[in-house]
Order: C-alpha cells, then sequence, then structure tokens
C-alpha cells in the first residue's frame, strides 16, 4: 500500500502540466470560441524558446524564474502576432474555418521550428537544484516536481483573481457568456480578443518551458500536447477554469494509478474517461449549455440541384475522369485514384457535417474501420475483394449506429471533440493491438485479385464505386430525409415540435456517413496492399475535414471540388519540396482568409453575382 | 482501344531503340530513396548526408557498370500509405531502376509488399521489424540493419552473465516494442532459466508518463531493468530515473540507446554503465571507419550519426549488389544481391541468401560519461552472422516461395 502516496504525488504533478497545457486553450475557447489547433505549437515554441533563453542565462533558481518569465512573454507576443495576422481576418467565418486557419498555422510553426533550431530534440542541461528530491516513504520525489504540483494551484489563483477582480476580466467573463452583447455595450473587441489570445498563448509557454527540466524541447510536443489539451478542456467543460483544473487532477492522478493497475492502458485510458463523462456529463464537468450562437439560427442557405451549366462541367469532368487511364500516365492513375477515394471521403464528412450539421473530428476512424473490416476479413476468412468491400461499409455503419447513441445527443465542440476522442480510441486500439491488427506494421498483401490487378480497372471500380456513392448521398440531401436533416440542424427544436425525431435523424446520418467512409477507407487499402493504424491518425481527420472545408459547405460540390484540389496539391508539394509543410500551411491559411466559404462557394457566389445583378 | 495503344507504344518503341542502346551505356543507374525526412529529421537528415556522400565516392571510382549512380530521395511524411504512392512515382514517373529506404517499420514493410507485387527490387535500410525479412519476406526485398531480433540477441546474452535475477522491462506499446521485449524475455529464460520477470511497463510511443512509469518500475524492486524507449520518451524516463534513483544498484540493459541520435540529447544525464547497442561513431579506429568518419565530416562539419553508416553502407551494398548481378534486370539483380559480399565503414557484409537480411553488425558497450556527454566504452563489433538464429528456424518463419 505503501505506493499510493508516491504515486499520488506523482499523479499531482502530471496534472499541474496537464492544467498548464490546458487553461490557455480554454480561456481562449471561451472567449473567441476559436479551437485553436496551434495551441500545442505555441507550447512547442515555449519550449525551444525557454531553452535558448534558459541555456543563456546562468544556472540559478532566481535566473531560472526570470527566464520563464520573458519565454512568456516572447509567446504572449508571437500570440499576437498571430492574432492579429490570421485570425482577426477569420472570426466573420463560420466556426471551423479558424479551426482550419490554426491548422495551417501548425503546419507552417512545425517548419520553421525545424528550420530555427534543427531536428535533434533540446534538453535543458539541469543544474542540480533542479536534480534534487527529498524522500518521501522511502521513495525519491524530485523537488522539481513539488514545485509543479504548487505551481498549477497558484496559475488558477491567479488567473481567478484576474479574472473576478478586474475590469478586464470582468469583459472577459461578460464575453464568454455573450459576446454580443458585450459588443453592443460598447466594448472594443479587438482589443480583447487580441489580449485574450496574449494570454493564452502567454500561458501555453509557460507551460512549454515549464516542461523543459522534465522533459526537451523536440518538434514532437506540438500534436501530442494538443489531443491533451483538447480532453482536458472537453472534460472540464469548455471556457471554465475550474473545470480544467479538476479534470486535470481526474486525468493525472487516473494516469497515475493505471500505469500500476494495468500498465497497457496508457492510451486508452484518457479518452476513456473523456467519453464517460460526456456521456453522463454532455456539458463537461463545470461546462454550461452553450450559449446558442445568434448568427445560427439564421438558416443556412438551402442547398439547391446545381445550375445547368455546373452539371453539364460536371458531366465533362466525369467523362475526362472515366477517360484518363487513355489519357494519364501510371503514377497519375493512382493519384487519381487517391482523389476518387477522396472525393467519397470528404462527400461522406460532408453529408454528416453540411447537411447534418455535426463536425466530425474524428472522421478517419470510419476510414480506418472500413479499411481494418476489409484487411482483416481478406486475412482471417479469405474474403475475396467483393465481399471485403462489402463487409468495410457494413462494419463501419454498425459501429456508427452504436457510436451514434453517444454522439447525437451532443452538438457543437463537444460533439467534435467527443469523435475525436472515439477516433483516438479507435487508433489506439489498432496500433497496441498487435496480434489482431498487426499494430504499426499494419495488415498486408491486401492486392486486388488477377481481374482488378491492372491499375486502370482498379481506378474504374474506384471511380465507379466513390461517383456513385457520392450521387447517393446527393440524392438523399433532396429527399424528403435530407430536408428533415437540414430542419434538424437549422433549428432542433422547431424541428421537433413538428414531429420530427431529431435524434433518429441524425443518428441515421452518421450511419450513412461512417459507411460511406468505410467503403472509401476498403478501396484505399486495396490501392495500397495494406491497412495501417495511419489511415486513422489525427492528421488523416484534418485531412477530411481540410477538403471539405476547403470546397465549402454549402454546396454539394464542395467536397468534391476540395478533395480534388487537396490531393493535387499535397502531391505537387510533397514531391517537389522539403518544405511541404510550410507551403501547404501557407497556402490553407491564404485560402481561408480570401475564400471564407470554400473555394466551390466562392465561385458559387461569383457565379450568382453574375446572374442576380 | 488498348491494342492500338500497344502498338503505338511498341512501334515508338523501335524507332526508339538505337537511341535507347546508345542512352544505356553512360545514362545514370537511378536509386529511388523514400524516407521519413520530416517526421524522424534526426535521424533521416544524417542519413541522406552519407547517402550523397557514398553516391560521390561510387561515381569517383567510375560508378557502376560504367554507369553512374543518382539518388532521388522523397518524403513519406510518416505514412506507409504515401511511401507506397511515392514509389509509384519512383517506378512510373522517374524511371528509378531500384527502391530503398524507410526509417519506420510500417513504412519498409509497406514497400516491400510494393515490391514483390509489382516485381521491383527494394533495399531497406534502416527498419527493425523481423517479419520484413521472415514473416513477410519476400523475393524481392532486403533489409541492411541488425533486426530487433539480432540487437535483443546480444543484449540477451550479456544480461545472461549479469546475476540480476529478478527483471522488468520498459518498452513503448507497439510492435518493435514489444518484439523487443518478447526476444529478450525468450533468448535471456533459455540461458539463464533461474531469471524471473516480474513487472512490465508499456507507455505509449512518444507520450511516456515518465514520473509514474519509474515510480511504477521502482515499486517492482528489480536487479535488472530491460529498456526498449527511446528519443523523447528516453529523455524523460531517464531524466525521472536519474532523480528518483532508480537505477542506482540496479543493472540495466538498454536497446539502441548507445546511438548518438539518442545519446547525445541526454548530454551530461547520460546514464553510466547501461549495457546498450549503438555506434561509438569517431571512437572507432579502423582505417575503414576513419576514411568514411574524415570523409563525412570534411564535407557536412559534424561527426557520423548510426543513420549516417545505414545510409552509406546502403549506398555501397545496392553498387556491390548491381555489379554483381552485371545489369539493372529486375531477376538478375535479385540475384545479384543475394549473397553479395561488400565492404563498409563498420567492416565487411553480405546479403543473406537464405532470408535477405544484411549481416552490418552491432556495436554493444557501456555507457559512460566523458566531457559532459555520453559515450560508448568497452565496446565491441559482433558480427550479424553470429547473431542470426540457425538456418531451420528461419526457414520455418519465412514463406517458402520468398
Amino acid at each position: 500500500m505503501d505506493f499510493i502516496i508516491p504515486q499520488l504525488l506523482t499523479g499531482l504533478a502530471g496534472a499541474s502540466s496537464l492544467f498548464l497545457v490546458a487553461v490557455g486553450l480554454t480561456i481562449i475557447f471561451g472567449v473567441t470560441r476559436i479551437v485553436n489547433f496551434s495551441h500545442g505549437s505555441l507550447m512547442m515554441l515555449g519550449a525551444y524558446i525557454g531553452w535558448s533563453i534558459l541555456t543563456r542565462l546562468p544556472r540559478d533558481p532566481e535566473w531560472f524564474v526570470l527566464g520563464i518569465a520573458a519565454t512568456v512573454l516572447c509567446t504572449a507576443a508571437i500570440g499576437v502576432v498571430l492574432e492579429v495576422v490570421v485570425l482577426r481576418r477569420v472570426y466573420r467565418a463560420p466556426e471551423l474555418f479558424q479551426l482550419l486557419a490554426t491548422f495551417g498555422v501548425v503546419l507552417i510553426l512545425q517548419d520553421v521550428t525545424l528550420w530555427i533550431w534543427g531536428p535533434v530534440e533540446l534538453p535543458l542541461p539541469r543544474p542540480r537544484w533542479l536534480r534534487g528530491f527529498v524522500t518521501i516513504l522511502d521513495s525519491r520525489f524530485p523537488v522539481y516536481d513539488l514545485v509543479l504540483i504548487a505551481v498549477g494551484p497558484a496559475v488558477l489563483g491567479i488567473l481567478w483573481l484576474v479574472m473576478n477582480r478586474t475590469r478586464w476580466g470582468t469583459l472577459v467573463r461578460a464575453a464568454t457568456l455573450d459576446r454580443e452583447m458585450v459588443a453592443a455595450l460598447g466594448v472594443d473587441q479587438r482589443l480583447l480578443f487580441t489580449s485574450v489570445f496574449a494570454l493564452g498563448a502567454g500561458l501555453a509557454g509557460l507551460g512549454g518551458a515549464l516542461s523543459l527540466p522534465n522533459a526537451s524541447a523536440n518538434l514532437q510536443i506540438d500534436l501530442s500536447v494538443i489531443t491533451d489539451a483538447f480532453v482536458v478542456v472537453v472534460v472540464g467543460g469548455l471556457g471554465s477554469l475550474a473545470g480544467a483544473f479538476v479534470a486535470s487532477l481526474l486525468i493525472g492522478i487516473l494516469q497515475a494509478f493505471g500505469i500500476v493497475l494495468v500498465p497497457q492502458s496508457t492510451l486508452v485510458l484518457v479518452f476513456l474517461v473523456m467519453a464517460v463523462v460526456l456521456v453522463f456529463r454532455p456539458n463537461g464537468l463545470m461546462g454550461r449549455p452553450q450559449a446558442e450562437a445568434r448568427e445560427a439560427t439564421l438558416a443556412a442557405p438551402v442547398v439547391r440541384p446545381a445550375p445547368r451549366v455546373l452539371r453539364i462541367l460536371g458531366a465533362v469532368a466525369l467523362l475526362l475522369a472515366v477517360a484518363a487511364p487513355f489519357l494519364a500516365g501510371d503514377y497519375y492513375l493512382t493519384v487519381l485514384t487517391d482523389g476518387a477515394v477522396a472525393l467519397l471521403f470528404a462527400t461522406s464528412l460532408h453529408f454528416m457535417m453540411g447537411p447534418g450539421g455535426m463536425a466530425s473530428f474524428g472522421h478517419a476512424a470510419w476510414f480506418g474501420i472500413g479499411a481494418y473490416a476489409a484487411g482483416l476479413m481478406s486475412q482471417w476468412l479469405g474474403a475475396p475483394m467483393p465481399l471485403a468491400l462489402l463487409a468495410a461499409p457494413l462494419a463501419a455503419g454498425i459501429v456508427a449506429a452504436l457510436f451514434g447513441w453517444f454522439v447525437a445527443r451532443l452538438s457543437g465542440v463537444y460533439l467534435s471533440m467527443l469523435t475525436l476522442a472515439f477516433a483516438q480510441i479507435v487508433w489506439a486500439v489498432s496500433f497496441q493491438w498487435v496480434e489482431v491488427t498487426g499494430g504499426d506494421n499494419g495488415l498486408l498483401g491486401l492486392w486486388p485479385p488477377g481481374w482488378a490487378r491492372d491499375p486502370a480497372v482498379y481506378y474504374w471500380i474506384t471511380l465507379a464505386l466513390s461517383v456513385g456513392v457520392a450521387m447517393l448521398l446527393r440524392r438523399m440531401l433532396y429527399s424528403p430525409y435530407g430536408y428533415a436533416l437540414r430542419a434538424a440542424r437549422d433549428s432542433a427544436v422547431r424541428a421537433q415540435s413538428i414531429g420530427l425525431d431529431v435524434q433518429r435523424l441524425r443518428i441515421v446520418a452518421l450511419v450513412v456517413a461512417g459507411a460511406a467512409a468505410g467503403l472509401s477507407g476498403a478501396l484505399f487499402s486495396y490501392a495500397k496492399g495494406g491497412v495501417f493504424p495511419t489511415y486513422i491518425s489525427i492528421p488523416h481527420s484534418v485531412e477530411a475535414l481540410l477538403m471539405v472545408l476547403l470546397g465549402g459547405l454549402q454546396t454539394v460540390a464542395g467536397p468534391i471540388v476540395g478533395a480534388l484540389v487537396y490531393t493535387g496539391l499535397a502531391d505537387i508539394l510533397v514531391r517537389s519540396t522539403d518544405l511541404w509543410r510550410l507551403v501547404l500551411g501557407a497556402v490553407i491559411v491564404l485560402l481561408v482568409v480570401a475564400f471564407p466559404e470554400g473555394v466551390a462557394g466562392a465561385a458559387r457566389r461569383l457565379w450568382l453575382r453574375g446572374r442576380e445583378a | 482501344m488498348q491494342v492500338t495503344r500497344r502498338l503505338l507504344l511498341g512501334a515508338s518503341g523501335a524507332l526508339a531503340l538505337p537511341g535507347l542502346v546508345r542512352a544505356q551505356g553512360s545514362a545514370p543507374i537511378r536509386i529511388g530513396e523514400i524516407n521519413s525526412y520530416t517526421t524522424q529529421p534526426a535521424f533521416t537528415l544524417p542519413y541522406r548526408n552519407a547517402m550523397q556522400l557514398a553516391v560521390e565516392a561510387v561515381n569517383a571510382k567510375g560508378g557502376v557498370l560504367g554507369r553512374p549512380l543518382e539518388l532521388i530521395t522523397r518524403d513519406d511524411a510518416g505514412r506507409p500509405q504515401d511511401a507506397v504512392r511515392l514509389a509509384g512515382e519512383l517506378v512510373n514517373d522517374q524511371k528509378v531502376d531500384i527502391l530503398a529506404g524507410a526509417y519506420l517499420s510500417n513504412v519498409g514493410l509497406a514497400l516491400s509488399e510494393y515490391a514483390a507485387q509489382n516485381k521491383r527490387i527494394y533495399v531497406g535500410g534502416e527498419p527493425l521489424t523481423d517479419s520484413i525479412v521472415w514473416e513477410r519476406g519476400n523475393r524481392y526485398t532486403f533489409r541492411l540493419r541488425p533486426s530487433t531480433y539480432m540487437q535483443a540477441a546480444i543484449l540477451a546474452e550479456e544480461a545472461a552473465r549479469l546475476p540480476a535475477k529478478r527483471w522488468v522491462t520498459v518498452s513503448p506499446n507497439y510492435e518493435f516494442g514489444q518484439s523487443g521485449v518478447k526476444w529478450f524475455r525468450q533468448l535471456l529464460t533459455a540461458r539463464r532459466p533461474d531469471v524471473t520477470f516480474v513487472g512490465e511497463q508499456w507507455p505509449a510511443l512518444g507520450r511516456v508518463d515518465a514520473g509514474a512509469t519509474v515510480q511504477a518500475l521502482e515499486q517492482m524492486k528489480p536487479d535488472g531493468i530491460f529498456n526498449v524507449l527511446f528519443g523523447t520518451d528516453l529523455t524523460n524516463f531517464v531524466r525521472q530515473g536519474n532523480t528518483r534513483g532508480l537505477f542506482e544498484n540496479r543493472a540495466v540493459v538498454s536497446l539502441l540507446t548507445g546511438e548518438p541520435e539518442y545519446l547525445d540529447p541526454l548530454g551530461d544525464e547520460a546514464p553510466e554503465g547501461w549495457i546498450v547497442t549503438g555506434y561509438p561513431g569517431e571512437a572507432i579506429d579502423t582505417p575503414a571507419h576513419k576514411a568514411f568518419a574524415s570523409a563525412y565530416r570534411g564535407k557536412f562539419n559534424a561527426k557520423p550519426m548510426c543513420g549516417s553508416l545505414v545510409g552509406y553502407s546502403l549506398i555501397l551494398s545496392i553498387a556491390a549488389g548491381i555489379a554483381r548481378a552485371e545489369s539493372v534486370n529486375m531477376e538478375k539483380m535479385v540475384e545479384g544481391f543475394r549473397g553479395v559480399g561488400f565492404d563498409t565503414p563498420a567492416g565487411p557484409v553480405s546479403y543473406r541468401a537464405i532470408d535477405h537480411q544484411g549481416t552490418l553488425g552491432v556495436y554493444v558497450g557501456r555507457t559512460a560519461l566523458k566531457d559532459g556527454a555520453g559515450i560508448m566504452a568497452d565496446w565491441r563489433y559482433i558480427d550479424g552472422k553470429d547473431l542470426l538464429p540457425d538456418d531451420a528456424f528461419v526457414r520455418k518463419l519465412r514463406p517458402a516461395d520468398a
């Protein structure tokens, strides 16, 4: 039993680190409603900048504190630049576009950090006082971890004072509750948003710099931290400081004891906690129901069938696509096959996200479940390709139906986060359960049978299935079901009052989208000869979001255009430069700033301007 | 339609034939290389540098079959699916003669699948997974670097000499970590039936909760610790372990920790006395290695890393394989590579005919501190062929048609 106290203290230290990571994110979200994907990148910059400053200072404790303070100021300044240059321009855009812009920033900062600090991880040399320990119940416990245990509550206390005892804090709390009302009362929103973003970025920098004595500055911080931060923020309740603190404690301590009791549980545990909390408290432990944002009550424009010119354009494109094997070389055929898969993947996400109003951050989960279903069918049962291709959407659809019960009750960012958590659990299972899934080595040897092995034949199969299913999805949108689904999205209350079963409509949308994504996953696996956990990674989910948002939510052609533009762009960039992340990130940011309604949406607006004037 | 297209191609091919023959005489032999340059830069950039160095060295001596080598590299972004697509691009678009590369095991396996499916030769430099030459081995795939089995085998041999009886393991929870632990346990218990494994820790890759992990290991009161953590996980683990005294009076046996890629970041906190596999770098004083190290330092003004040794040897192995095949015809190259011997900075190496595994050896030694940085001390080099299991064992695992 004497392991309980040391393990508890270790858990508390972990909890403090988690809190430092998450607190900036929750403050930024509370006020600006921006899901800041680049929060992890800011923390990474904090670690690197902290390293650069601290290695140049004397190694005494007082200089350490000064160095940390300087780091916080630097990252806060970077936050200001980010807010003014990028985010300020997209506040008017739909919420998810801001997410897209911050993801572009993540990509840019990855390459910038690599360029400035190089590829090797940089640990801070620890002076003697940072290596010290105290003996507690025969166990040695690091002094610095005791410091961390104190820092968490201290930061919480200071923030509480700032929020409750200053005018600025009052404005921030007011904006968290109702930002339109605050604006109506004449508060300078720009200044408020910029200062809040600076505070959040500074806190990220603090978290990064304080992680140095226990870890190192490295290029993996950004994405590994961001998921932890999301989980804490969502479990605690978006925008709630105290909630973030309680959630950090819960997760930190569970983690510390989970490691002792079930060593294999490390990855899944955190997300299980989040899933359980969201099932019982859909707004997190201490979150309030989100105030209905006023813009949202303005119904999105009705999606109408495309005008004739667009239909002709589409038909020409399809004809060209069918004829492609005669025109393009072998390699471009594989890119086109990838494009066709991406088309179905993006269309399926658009189905639940556009008309369904459920933005999934974990759409790759369905892609992956489909892929693994096909792979396992073929591996264990020796199923032929057509059967495996059939099993994929079935499996994904069945899992989606089960999962839909949890997810359909949530809305907005909570829903997105639960989908993210679900995708992470699926990923962890595929990555760690080596006996069944082959782990990161994947399921191999999944090739089409002889008659479909020719790249041209397989391309036609993919094209036919992808475009066929995409057309089916489009057909569903114009059916009574599609109108009901859109009614449920635009106003759940009104839809219910006219007798629509909103819950069921949304579950069906999830099942349809999941099944379609599952099929795209299986098609992709046969094209690549295997199934790998990377199919379910967060970047793959974000790719789907990118395609849909690049194309635009409010047109049916949007995801198709987005998928093709993204596939082409990524392919060209990866082959032409080592700095492809920098260029891709910059392109994403530029596109978001220039076309907040997506490429297809912008084309539609230009087209309509010519007609309606 | 297809017939006319083929006819057309055939006709144009026939017309262009004299040109092709002439071009064959001096046109470069193209090596298409795919690796995780953006996601694993610490390991892959020194590796790519050394490949370029080796290409220059080979070309300075007149190339292979009288033709210069040309290296084309691509970034797989750490995703096997991207690697497969780029392999198609290199083969179909860039017309490379040979595929090479991969750092991550899953990328290596995906490329080996592509190679088998399309009957293209692929030489993997870095990936460690055993299955690339055993369970999933195929006719067209070769692998240079000593595998997880080989590294675990030498460590088990060293561990068997220690008095430690109660062992614990700590390893990232994925295929590499799991098979490292599996082989170590199996080979150590075979040599020492009296040892017991009293506990294990499986932190998620790249996300170790070091304090809690160290605390949990400490509770098990082991005599010996087998570690497979590497990279940032290792840094965090070592720091917490040092402060909490986990390593004091305990034997630690650790996979790959002696590689400068993982040892250098630990700085003056590098542990002392761990038994590790790795790469002693410029401390190796054979003439071949000295020449390699000084050429590398001369060109890049940096010390060679473990990745550099692999990248350099990879190109030399490809040059030797093609020279032995006397052709870039795929089937002839496979025969040429099987059993080919070549000299590397580490010593003579060959690709075994039985499983296409390279016999590049393992440096094993103890970690020590020198001038505030970790180094490998008391190290020795063990030829890879002495670390591999007997042929019957391999035949049982490897598909018969490979």
